[in-house]
């Protein structure tokens, strides 16, 4: 028998379900390449003793009978950005230096009452602002992809821990949040996949913000089944966030059918770039056939306005950003620099504590949002928003899906982009429209450039249709029979 | 009447303004379930959203928006279906959040009215601008320690309402029969319980000064966050005198916040960079715009208890009383309930009188608070029916009344125990007049002269020698027939 840890989330829990290993093995595989990975920098702490624990009660339970679901006894990785009761959650800030939350978030808490098993928290970009995984006060992460001359390459971002701890096999799930493609992007740069469910679908509660209106939790797992486990074990309403959506969760997986007969997949003319690679587009074409060799109609469709998604998600986003982030002022909890006066100690806290991408948002969107600018920003970009929405709306009245590309690149060298913030934002620009309409997307490795890098291909659904979706990104999969290994796993 | 100020260049008139911060009743916070209750030890209630840890959202809290709704209603208002909470950014140490969330572009209520009872028994309506929901902000201490400043973050979150006048007040008198009319209304819904020291309710002033005749406004100043009545009428009176110094000496009004000094008796400017803000408001993307429908607001408008205004118009058609009268009834809920039971059935007028003239003297002089009155409503109108029976006089019923406020006893069985029942056996009457007529022969001779004063000093006789249980007519009645007739 292989490692554990190279299981697939639906093959673990049918190995526990048979007895073939207990939960506690699976989690102790799990730890082992956890702590022999530590050169790729994912995590940020580690909780070995806690997962330990928690395999053990998952065991006690299936002895008992009384398991609980697929997650039981499944180990995973959560994105330092969840506060976890008695855990060190950073952001990746050092501004939250030494904050340990008395509570779970309710995503993190969803996954504990599934028996999930969490292995430890995982790097990001500081508070989530980056593609690159560069901007973490924990150092990058490293891509377990090797670049075509050996260089190290970013995963990805901001999830970029939780996307590498999964690609490496260190676990076979983790959980991130994609407020403009922080999910989807370096699932696409990895090799995994990565969802951004219905803004709604999970709690926001005790996650720490970035981007309220856009902010959305979702996994990342190596297969769609898994995705879809994934999802069931983390959604749900919850009367503490009051934009979470009062509806019931399916199941998810049983979704999953395999056929895509009546569905109709609609490829949005205006998502191609000038510039965009060439094998990018090659692969966005291979992905429409083959969702039309098992059944699907291809439809081509018009998004005029995507093109301002971006620009307005740069308002939008660092808006609420700067707004958000006020609370981290030396006062209550993490980091404080005195100064003489208290302006002087909100200075100095916020200066040393913030890394120069934050400080940059936060001022981008105080610009924004102050006197004699807001109507000409803010209010435009929500304005944009709106339209955005319709658009989508009135696409989806002829389509069931649509089918884009993840990113306009593969993974990058560490260091690249890092001069041109603009060049770095536009890593997002194929992830950034579902945020901005809060439509569910997901990402699927489709191919691999002529670097042997992964590809992703992204399929977006209506709102709340996450089971279409998984039906759809379930074909491409099959189709697309994505194998490649990451040089980590012994590949390239 | 009109308030002026008179000066060189002619008379001025004041514009004022009201913001008037009053506190919801509710027992927990708008956006979090800590509770409200005052005094507690510090920072003893305070949720993890009240502290603004990180990934904490705020969740409405239903009671106070039906309390606005409420209120609203109360203030004759708009109540608007639609409203949105938005972020109010600034940083301060007792502002966790960095933000408050207040309601700015879109309140939950528009435009409404307040009549005013006037002293000369008119009335004066006032214009309602809006009224907003808001979070409080917590409260700084700089007196605790020599250098650190302390926190007490148990008001943070708390739910207000901010109620704003449009600038339709032109004297102190009115802005502070204004304010008690507000607390009166809000008293009446239990809204709020407007108990001013403990701050559940504060006003921002606004004051401008102008010509009389001018119909333009002249600029403002804003008095920030005074706590009484008595000091929000002062704070007018010095800074309208402030202002038409200013004017009068060449300089002009600049628009600014001032505080209130009530020991200098003086309003000062507050540094301006200390409100130098720029607030950045827009719409909190953790709170769904407040959408609410007319069904809901209909039947909040169909359990609202009846208001001053229409127990005033109903005292004045059901008892009889003057608007006056009517008015100084039901401007405490409490009192006027007190009324309607002591006077229910009973003269009206008689009862207004005993409880304005006699009750409240007597409250004012304990310190007490008509819902504190050791005479109790039902009391009060047995003393008026053994008035009226002609069981006691009235002056007998002032000696009653006083036992019954040190006692808080039945008046019937005070009046039993000291035999202070009216003697209305007319033997023993006639027994007393004779006795005093035959006691003072000379005083006798002066009435049978013609001299009436001496009259009234043999009724007084008379009434000595019975305590006072005699019926004071009856015996002068007969001092009538004896001596004159």
């Amino acid at each position: 028998m292989g490692k554990l840890n190279d299981l697939t989330i639906a093959e673990a829990r049918d190995g526990l379900a048979a007895g073939d290993f207990s939960a506690a093995e699976l989690t102790e595989d799990c730890i082992t390449a956890m702590e022999a990975a530590r050169n790729l920098n994912a995590f940020i702490t580690e909780t070995p003793e806690i997962a330990r624990e928690r395999a053990a009660t998952s065991d006690a339970r299936r002895a008992r009978g009384e398991a609980l679901g697929a997650l039981d006894g499944i180990p995973i990785a959560v994105k330092d950005l969840f506060c976890t009761t008695g855990t060190l959650t950073s952001a990746a800030s050092h501004i939250l230096d030494g904050f340990t939350p008395t509570y779970e978030s309710t995503v993190s808490q969803n996954l504990i009452n599934a028996g999930a098993v969490i292995l430890g928290k995982t790097n990001l970009d500081e508070f989530a602002m980056g593609s690159a995984n560069i901007t973490s006060y924990y150092g990058n992460v490293k891509n377990p992809w090797i670049g075509p001359n050996g260089e190290d390459l970013v995963p990805g971002g901001s999830s970029g821990g939780s996307a590498t701890a999964v690609a490496a096999n260190i676990c076979p799930g983790s959980i991130g949040t994609d407020t403009g493609g922080s999910i989807r992007q370096p699932a696409s740069l990895c090799g995994v996949v990565g969802m951004k469910p219905t803004y709604g679908r999970c709690s926001r509660w005790g996650t720490v913000a970035f981007a309220s209106s856009l902010d959305q939790a979702g996994p990342f797992a190596r297969t769609v089944r898994d995705n879809a486990l994934m999802l069931e074990g983390m959604a749900g309403h919850d009367p503490k966030d009051s934009t979470s959506a009062p509806i019931d969760v399916p199941n998810f997986e049983a979704s999953i059918s395999g056929d895509l007969k009546g569905l109709t997949v609609g490829i949005p003319e205006e998502y191609t770039l000038d510039g965009m690679p060439e094998e990018i587009q090659a692969l966005w074409d291979q992905g429409a056939a083959w969702m039309r060799e098992v059944g699907a109609e291809i439809k081509p469709v018009s998004l005029p306005h995507t093109k301002y998604a971006l620009p307005a998600y740069y308002i939008v986003a660092p808006a609420e950003a700067s707004s958000n982030l006020a609370r981290y002022d030396g006062v209550r909890y993490g980091l404080r620099v005195e100064g003489a006066t208290l302006d002087e100690m909100y200075e100095n806290t916020r200066g040393s504590g913030f890394g120069a991408e934050v400080r940059r948002r936060v001022m981008i969107g105080t610009y924004v949002l102050s006197a004699g600018y807001y109507d000409a920003y803010y209010v435009k970009a929500q304005q944009v928003r709106t339209i955005i929405l319709n658009e989508f709306n009135t696409v989806f009245e002829d389509v069931d899906v649509l089918l884009t590309p993840t990113a306009p690149n593969a993974a990058f060298p560490i260091g690249a982009k890092m001069d041109d913030p603009v060049a770095m934002y536009l890593n997002d620009v194929f992830t950034v429209p579902a945020n901005m309409a809060g439509l569910p997307g997901i990402s699927v490795p489709a191919g691999l450039d002529k670097s042997g890098l992964p590809l992703g291909l992204q399929i977006v659904a209506k709102p709340f249709d996450e089971e279409t979706m998984l039906r759809a990104a379930d074909a491409l999969e099959r189709a697309a029979n994505f194998t490649a290994k990451p040089r980590y796993l012994g590949g390239q | 009447m009109a308030y002026l100020i008179e000066s060189d260049s002619g008379t001025w008139e004041v514009v004022i303004g009201l913001e008037v911060h009053a506190q919801v009743s509710s027992r927990a916070k708008l956006f979090s379930g800590s509770p409200t209750d005052f005094g507690a030890k510090p920072n003893t209630q305070v949720s993890l959203v009240d502290a603004a840890m990180p990934g904490m959202l705020p969740v409405i809290n239903e009671i106070c928006v039906e309390q606005a709704v409420r209120t609203g209603l109360g203030l004759n208002a708009q109540i608007n279906l639609h409203s949105v909470f938005e972020r109010k950014n600034y940083f301060y140490a007792d502002l966790p959040q960095g933000y408050q969330i207040s309601q700015y572009q879109y309140p939950i209520v528009g435009e409404g009215t307040v009549v005013l009872d006037m002293p000369d028994g008119t009335t004066r309506e006032i214009g309602i601008e809006r009224l907003h929901m808001e979070q409080d902000a917590g409260k700084s201490m700089h007196d605790q320690d020599p250098k650190r400043s302390f926190i007490d973050l148990n008001r943070a979150g708390v739910c207000l309402m901010e109620i704003v006048s449009k600038p339709d007040l032109r004297s102190p008198e009115e802005a502070g029969i204004y304010v008690r009319k507000l607390r009166s209304i809000m008293r009446y819904l239990g809204s709020c319980d407007g108990n001013m020291e403990q701050g559940s309710l504060r006003a921002d002033v606004n004051v401008s000064v102008r010509l009389q005749g001018e119909t333009d406004f002249r600029t403002r100043a804003e008095i920030k966050n005074v706590n009484s009545v008595r000091f929000i009428m002062q704070a007018i009176e010095v800074e309208a005198t402030r202002q038409v110094d200013v004017w009068e000496s060449g300089d002009e009004v600049v628009q600014e916040t001032r505080l209130f000094d009530p020991n200098r008796s003086e309003t000062r400017s507050m540094r301006a960079k200390e409100f130098a803000h720029d607030y950045r408001y827009f719409p909190d993307p953790d709170l769904l715009p407040l959408d609410l429908d007319q069904t809901y607001v209909d039947d909040i408008a169909a359990k609202l208890p009846e208001l001053p205004d229409a127990k005033k118009d109903r005292f004045i058609v059901d008892y009889g009383l003057s608007a006056y009268d009517a008015g100084v009834l039901v401007a405490d809920k409490e009192t006027a309930l007190f009324f309607e039971e002591a006077a229910e059935g009973r003269n009206a007028k008689l009862a207004v009188n005993w409880l304005t003239t006699n009750l409240f003297g007597a409250l004012n002089a304990a310190g007490k608070e008509i819902t504190e009155s050791p005479i109790s409503a039902t009391h009060l109108g047995g003393l008026l029916d053994l008035l009226a029976d002609g069981t006691i006089s009235s002056r007998i019923a002032k000696d009653v009344f006083e036992e019954m406020f040190q006692t808080s006893r039945d008046p019937a069985a005070i009046i039993e125990e000291k035999g202070l029942k009216q003697i209305t056996d007319t033997g023993a009457i006639e027994a007393a007049v004779d006795a005093a007529i035959i006691s003072n022969p000379e005083q006798a001779d002066q009435v049978r002269d013609g001299n009436d004063k001496a009259i009234g000093w043999f009724v007084g006789q008379v009434m000595k020698a019975t305590q006072g249980k005699a019926n004071p007519q009856a015996v002068n009645e007969l001092l009538q027939t004896r001596l004159k007739g």
